[in-house]
């Protein structure tokens, strides 16, 4: 059987391939994942990634995956008909030079877990930069949402450490959330194996 | 719950932290990762295809007025998971440097040429026999910080998506026989010297066009099922 072929950086200049438009082609995906038509709550969610001495990741690419507000999946494993063609769950946003990036999509629902759980509302996340040699996992959850004390992926998150992938509503500025990702250090980030 | 992908793979990949590589140092999580199962969130992933992308998007030498300067090359290859199965209609995409090793890049300052007539991005999807095929440039070394005197061997960029979000991989591919690879710490962040290998093209006498470009071929292989479990009675 072929054996894997092994992950490597994305390096410094990740932008030439991974933003879309920097050639000319036409964009198919990028930082806004829900059309301003599409059902459901619209929120924008914005971050910084930070590296072990705090420092703001100025090469970093945010990859996200998400249900519809239904939490149905763009995606044959799926199944379940989507509400609109036009929604197709990815997004994809590199750090600008403060290390910040942003998303502009819809809050998703609650999606179907292990063993006829149900799992809390939440946003895959991909973390890619340079000096990160392989895909980081995580996931985003939102502050005050009652599914996440009955969500099966937060159960096996050390209590202490949850918090790191909840986001936080901004409260001067209706609609935004706040996750930031932190590489290493006090609170970092919780990064997943599946 | 039953894995769905296989893990076993995993170990071909390079760990977090690899010190000779400097930018791992501040960058490699030092905690644990947490072990989930492989939920519904996990099996599904962005599915983009032959619709989202244009036919010249494959072909790195004419995307300006005039011929890139450099070695035009082929590179073609499958892509297939760890069961041998081909990944059809996924998206493929590239980048890389010039002849001269220069990205046409704001924070690249390597005192070597921009090419005028090279971006050195593409974008191309896999037939449903899991083929894919680009033309292009071959990219040359280039220098960089990492430690005195560091050069990067020739490489170029891959990024795919396969059918779901744990099949994401990106890679780089190298060339056969550079003389860099005993002194990158990229390349060689891979541990085991076989899956080293299978980041390294061959050189193909039949993908090689007569009077017009050099052949490469490279497998790509992806994440692939678990083993199934044996039956239960």
């Amino acid at each position: 059987m072929p054996q894997r072929t092994p992950s490597q950086t994305v390096g410094p200049y990740l932008h030439l391939g991974l933003t879309q438009g920097a050639f000319g082609a036409p964009e198919v995906f990028g930082p806004v994942v829900a059309d301003a038509g599409l059902p459901g709550t619209h929120i924008r969610i914005e971050g910084r990634v930070l590296d072990g001495e705090g420092v703001p990741l100025p090469d970093a690419l945010i990859e996200t995956w998400q249900a519809d507000d239904k939490g149905r999946y763009a995606h044959p494993a799926d199944g379940r008909p989507l509400a609109s063609n036009s929604f197709r769950g990815f997004g994809r946003c590199p750090t600008d030079k403060e290390g910040i990036f942003r998303f502009a999509t819809i809050k998703p629902g609650p999606v179907p877990g292990p063993r006829d759980s149900t799992q809390a509302p939440h946003i895959n996340v991909s973390v890619l930069a340079r000096g990160v040699l392989k895909r980081l996992p995580t996931r985003i959850y939102f502050a005050g949402d009652p599914a996440n004390a009955a969500d099966p992926i937060l159960a096996l998150v050390p209590a202490d450490r949850r918090d790191t992938l909840i986001a936080k509503p901004d409260p001067a500025k209706p609609g935004l959330f706040r996750f930031d990702i932190r590489l290493q250090g006090k609170d970092e980030t919780v990064f997943f194996d599946a | 719950m039953n894995d769905i992908y296989s893990r076993t793979g995993n170990a071909a990949d390079p760990p977090s932290l690899s010190p000779d590589y400097r930018s791992t140092v501040l960058r490699a999580p030092t905690r644990p990762l947490v072990l989930i199962p492989q939920t519904l969130s996990e099996i599904t992933g962005p599915i983009y295809g032959h619709a989202d992308v244009l036919p010249g998007e494959a072909d790195l030498t004419k995307q300006h007025a005039g011929e890139p300067q450099g070695e035009r090359i082929i590179v073609q290859g499958r892509v297939l998971d760890e069961a041998g199965r081909a990944v059809p209609n996924t998206l493929v995409e590239i980048w890389q440097c010039n002849a001269a090793g220069r990205y046409i890049h704001e924070t690249d300052q390597h005192p070597a040429p921009l090419d005028p007539n090279f971006t050195g991005a593409g974008r191309v999807v896999t037939d449903e026999r899991g083929h894919y095929q680009f033309t292009t440039i071959k990219p040359g070394a280039y220098p960089w910080r990492n430690h005195p005197n560091a050069w990067r061997p020739a490489h170029i960029h891959l990024s795919l998506f396969g059918p779901s979000f744990l099949t994401r991989l990106v890679t780089q591919m190298y060339f056969p026989g550079d003389p860099l690879f005993p002194f990158d710490p990229i390349f060689n962040s891979v541990t085991d010297a076989r899956a080293r290998a299978r980041m390294i093209c061959r050189f193909d006498l039949e993908t090689t066009r007569p009077e017009w470009a050099l052949g490469y071929i490279f497998d790509i292989v992806l994440r692939g099922p678990a083993a199934t479990p044996p039956d239960s009675d």
